[in-house]
């Protein structure tokens, strides 16, 4: 099987969700195109060595909606030979893009491709685009369909994490965050979104909030017991897990990761395309994995990827020096450590989404490149990449540095 | 044309009047004469250039009760033969002709094109609102006692005749599942207001302003066949759907657990159909129908909930020979709660009650709580001021056995304590007519051995109800050894007054609802001693499809009543009736921990003064910690719940307790509410198969023990082939319609 390597991985900063965040002014075109320009430019890249540009998108309508990565290949002067695709598979589809582009190279039918994503969350809105799962009947109530957050709660309850543990680790996220900006870290992958004459309109994650201590998440009201009440999803997760009594609600916005709108790409290829555009490799991707997990718990997939993973690659949880799973509730982070008695300071290091923010589909390449950033910071070699998915499912990616 | 169901009259203007007046019937039903004619209908005026317009009234004080549900058992029983002689997919074919018929009919006559105006004079329910819904305008008369609504779902089935789609495309999405989902009967001025009918009038102007609306330019075009229509509720697919579906999903779900195909269908038709143009709609609509027309659910809730209840309701068990009996004036011994509730139905039927306790305070207590029952139904807007005046008149409250002497009938519910019943049965015997009955509301004392200390065990019988009184639609009565015909007869007669549901058994160690429901509690105990979950055992137990978990019911009817049985269970019968771990478990919650249940507030659960009550985390001291739910498999948890109660009541079958198979499927769901989409115990057994069942309990009997072994009769029947409604075929009376 042909090797396929990482040479490089961008993102934007994440600008705050909503009407007033800063990326706001900036369509879903704009920003996949803004993280496109900055691979080819910043290597001098010959699109012609582009075989593919595969980009995750979780609501692709509107503005994002057919096949956005096309266009934004189009956009960021790619060329006309070189084709775009969009994928969904919700929260993972940053990774999944990636490593569909590692597979199109490990298959040794592309030489070079780019995987991305990107999610203009406060523009298109989460949810925009439907779907039969929360909607139809026959398989919402088969598949015991509930919001994320009531499924985060339901981790919480099952697992036995309180309301202090979620939101210890939230303040822990905001620390780490704040100390990555401030060293720098994430210099290395972070373009700047600019306007069409050049001045910076964002240059740093806005949504983090450094100052986060126990006390300001305590004064924050849990977000979903009404949903879990009114909404009747409490009883749909105390049906799918009897075993417990009433759910403990202890996610809020402050433990939850934030609405944000990016893009991230990052260019992998096998070794001869690499040296045809003389490029040195900074990873390989040694092996990737999807499963579907439960789909009422919903959010522990990555346990199960994870598992899977290993065996495939023949590896044991003690060979990653770094693991990067997506902050998408503390509780989430809490159960993969638990799972793996992993220790905290091996497991998203820089921070995560509850500080920065998860632009769903693009998030998977964004933390692919923070890791493999920190991979050469610190000198160490191996990391896993993992996010827990709507509907139970997990994706994760191994990377080794080279 | 000359119909037999219908006439049909065109006036001057040429408005056609057809009216629904079943000559052998006391009230409309659709049968399969009534959908062939209504169709027929439908095409002749259609075709005759001089109608233009139509009004469909009844000729009866109600509109119609709706379809025929005999009928759809037999279209069950063609369907089940055909899938013999034809195979499944022509059967399912023949299926779905026959079930959108009437769909079918409605939709010609909604396209006929010419106005159609319902004139509504009486209640409608199910298919009859459905032809209302259909006609291109409703009116209804002011009768007070009319009601409009679409219960189909209340026995497992739905509204299959374009109910789930016109519904919602009158009221907005979430008004209309939950109209669906509930099956609730609507006043007309709520139906009003909703806008599922145009117009309220006087009796007497009803034909008269619905011929007015056809002159004055009534179109015969329904809002959702023309272009641009848009629904009340907005799309399927946009933010006002999306807070609708996601939600009714998840309350659905804790609504029924799952259980009850006939509302995750309407659900699946609102969502489908709203999605579709009519034509569309109306064919998914009768794919599901015909769907859960075949569902076991179905067959199960029509024949219990409906046909054998309505049997029992009319005296199916009433013993032959005994003149009908008119009782006027009641007595009820002891007003605590429980007696207080029966002077409360009694009186509520219009019959005179003498409320007896041992000093006029105590009998003042219960006429008080006769009172506040009145007063929540004045609140509620279920009853007036005036009703309560009649009702307490109704009510005398006295310490003074004298005031008894000429009763018919006597309901006793003291204290459960054999001295105190003797005292009572001795002071009544002194004072009543000799053939007065005398009927004791004991629960746990043998009818028989009551019955000894009375003057005449023929009259004496046991009148059980169900606490609370006033909401429990079930009286069980129970013959002793030598309780008379009369005695049964007035007993029954009495129920029937009373609008309940009477079941006859025979006498046994807590009859029959007490001694089946009395398993399933027996089964969480044991389930709490294996190590499963506390919560995991309520959870379960209503997912079963039981109505509360069986720790949460045993905290209801008292821990140390639970314990108290048991003991008693244990000197009557000896060690092998009881089980050892559900003695120890009691012993340690009511000797040591004084533990009884809600009464003390402290049981398995705390009752905290504010706030639900929650789980007593004390019970793992006594029972050991919890295995991981993981150990457990959920779907066999569930099964030893059902299983262990059917089992208990095929074996009342045997010993005689139940001698209508009615009696135990009905009184399963009205006594302790048994997972009524069974159809009661005893149709579960049926319809898994009594093979299957046997199979099920030998298997639970090697994993938990002897309380899952078979019985003699269960063996045989499976050996056989047998079903219980096919070997107790209970004998059939007149036909029920809905």
């Amino acid at each position: 099987m042909t090797e396929a390597f990482v040479y490089d991985a961008v993102r934007t900063p994440r600008g705050r969700g909503k009407k007033d965040g800063s990326l706001h002014e900036v369509s879903t075109l704009s920003l996949a195109a803004t993280a496109l320009r900055a691979i080819k430019e910043r290597n001098n890249l010959d699109t012609h060595l582009v075989d593919d540009v595969v980009m995750g998108c979780v609501d692709p309508v509107g503005e994002a909606g057919s096949d956005v990565a096309r266009a934004a290949a189009l956009n960021a002067d790619y060329g006309n030979h070189v084709p775009g695709v969009q994928i969904n598979r919700f929260c993972a589809s940053g990774l999944d893009a990636v490593n569909f582009a590692a597979a199109q190279v490990m298959s040794g039918q592309h030489d070079m491709a780019i995987g991305g994503g990107v999610e203009a969350m406060s523009r298109v809105g989460m949810g925009a685009s439907g779907g039969a799962w929360p909607v139809d009947p026959q398989i919402a109530v088969k598949s015991y369909f509930m919001p994320q957050g009531v499924s985060a709660d339901l981790i919480a309850t099952k697992y036995g994490f309180s309301r202090d543990d979620v939101d210890q680790y939230s303040v822990e996220s905001q620390q780490r965050a704040a100390q990555s900006w401030k060293e720098g870290r994430f210099k290395k992958s972070i373009v700047p979104v600019k306007d069409v004459n050049g001045i910076t309109i964002l240059d740093h994650d806005e949504h983090m909030r450094p100052t986060t201590d126990m006390q300001s998440l305590g004064q924050l009201k849990p977000s979903f017991p009404q949903m879990g009440e009114m909404g009747g999803f409490a009883a749909v997760a105390i049906q799918a897990y009897p075993e417990i009594e009433a759910i403990n609600c202890v996610h809020h916005a402050g433990n939850s990761s934030g609405i944000v709108d990016g893009a991230a790409a990052v260019l992998i290829g096998n070794a001869e395309a690499g040296k045809k555009a003389g490029l040195k490799p900074r990873a390989r991707i040694r092996a990737f994995a999807n499963i579907g997990s439960e789909p009422a718990i919903m959010l522990t997939g990555p346990v199960d990827v994870t598992e899977k993973l290993l065996k495939k690659a023949k590896m044991s949880i003690n060979d990653i020096d770094l693991f990067e799973l997506n902050e998408a509730f503390a509780s989430v982070v809490l159960r993969y450590m638990q799972a793996f008695n992993i220790p905290r300071d091996k497991i998203n290091v820089c921070g995560g989404a509850i500080a920065m923010g998860h632009p769903l589909g693009a998030t998977g390449a964004m933390v692919f490149g923070t890791v493999l950033d920190e991979l050469e910071r610190t000198g160490k070699s191996t990391a896993l990449v993992t996010l827990c998915i709507g509907a139970g499912m997990g994706t994760a990616t191994i990377i080794e540095r080279v | 044309m000359a119909y037999k169901n219908f006439t049909v009259d065109v006036d001057g203007d040429g408005i056609a009047l057809v009216t629904w007046n079943m000559p052998d019937r006391s009230m409309n039903v659709f049968s399969a004469d009534v959908m062939t004619e209504l169709s027929k209908i439908v095409d002749e005026v259609t075709a005759d250039a001089k109608v233009k317009g139509v009004v469909v009234t009844s000729g009866k004080d109600t509109f119609s009760g709706g379809a025929d549900l005999t009928m759809l058992e037999t279209m069950g029983d063609t369907f089940k033969k055909l899938i013999k002689d034809k195979g499944e997919e022509e059967a399912n074919k023949f299926l779905f002709e026959q079930s959108s018929a009437m769909s079918r009919t409605y939709r010609k006559l909604e396209k006929s094109g010419k106005p159609w105006v319902a004139a509504v004079n009486g209640t409608a329910m199910g298919g009859a609102f459905e032809l209302a819904l259909a006609c291109h305008h409703r009116v209804v008369s002011d009768n007070p006692k009319l009601r409009l609504g679409l219960p189909e779902v209340k026995v497992g089935l739905f509204p299959g005749a374009g109910g789930t789609q016109r519904v919602p495309r009158i009221v907005p999405t979430q008004d209309a599942l939950q109209m669906l989902f509930r099956g609730e009967a609507l006043k007309a001025d709520k139906a009003l207001k909703m806008k599922l009918v145009d117009q309220i009038v006087p009796q007497d102007k009803l034909v008269e302003t619905a011929k007015a609306w056809i002159k004055n330019g009534g179109k015969g075009v329904q809002p959702w066949d023309v272009d641009g229509f848009k629904l009340p509720g907005g799309p399927v697919f946009s933010k006002g759907g999306m807070m609708v579906f996601p939600p009714a999903n998840a309350i659905y779900r804790r609504e029924t657990y799952d259980n009850y195909p006939a509302a995750k269908a309407i659900l699946q038709c609102v969502y489908d159909g709203l999605q579709l143009p009519m034509d569309l709609a109306l064919k998914v609509e009768s794919r599901w129908f015909a769907n859960i027309l075949k569902s076991k659910e179905a067959a199960a809730m029509i024949r219990s909930l409906f046909i054998s209840m309505q049997e029992l309701n009319k005296g199916a068990r009433r013993p032959e020979g005994v003149a009908p009996s008119n009782i006027k004036k009641v007595a009820v011994l002891g007003a605590g709660f429980m007696g207080a509730g029966v002077a409360y139905v009694t009186a509520d039927a219009g019959i005179e009650v003498i409320l007896v306790d041992r000093d006029q305070a105590a009998a003042d207590k219960g006429k008080a709580h006769v009172e506040s029952v009145i007063d929540g139904r004045i609140k509620k807007g279920r009853a007036t001021a005036a009703d309560k005046e009649k009702l307490l008149a109704r009510v005398k409250a006295t310490a003074n056995y004298d005031d008894i002497k000429d009763v018919d009938l006597v309901v006793e519910a003291v204290f459960e304590d054999r001295k105190v019943k003797a005292e009572v049965i001795a002071k009544v015997d002194a004072v009543i007519r000799p053939d007065a009955i005398f009927g004791s509301n004991t629960s746990t004392l043998p009818i028989t051995s009551l019955a000894e200390m009375s003057k005449d065990r023929k009259r004496f019988v046991g009148i059980h109800f169900f606490s609370p009184v006033e909401k429990m639609m079930l009286v069980e009565i129970i013959k002793g050894k030598e309780t008379g015909d009369k005695a049964v007869a007035v007993a029954l007669d009495y129920v029937r007054a009373i609008k309940k549901t009477p079941i006859v058994v025979e006498d046994s160690r807590g009859f029959y609802t007490s001694r089946v429901v009395g398993t399933y509690i027996r089964e969480g105990h044991m389930m709490l001693t294996e190590g499963v979950p506390a919560a995991m055992v309520e959870n379960v137990g209503r997912m079963a499809g039981m109505p509360v978990g069986p720790l949460s019911l045993n905290d209801e009817v008292a821990v140390d009543l639970a314990w108290k049985i048991l003991k008693a269970t244990k000197a009557d019968l000896g060690e092998v009736a009881i089980d050892p771990k559900q003695e120890a478990l009691l012993e340690e919650m009511v000797e040591k921990r004084q533990r009884f249940g809600r009464k003390n507030a402290k049981g398995f659960y705390d009752y905290p003064e504010k706030g639900p009550k929650k789980l007593w985390p004390g019970i793992h001291e006594i029972v050991g910690e919890p295995r991981p739910a993981e150990t457990y498999n959920v779907e066999e948890l569930k099964q030893r719940f059902l299983v262990i109660q059917a089992l208990e009541t095929a074996r009342c079958v045997e010993e005689g307790v139940i001698t209508d198979v009615r009696e135990g499927d009905v009184g399963s769901i009205l006594g302790f509410g048994f997972a009524p989409f069974t159809g009661g115990t005893l149709s579960y057994i049926d319809f898994m198969g009594v093979k299957n069942f046997v199979a099920l309990c030998e298997k639970l009997a090697g994993k938990q023990g002897p309380r899952f072994a078979p019985n003699a009769l269960l063996k045989e029947m499976a050996a056989k082939g047998e079903t219980f409604y096919g070997r107790f075929a209970p004998k059939k009376t007149e036909k029920a319609a809905a």
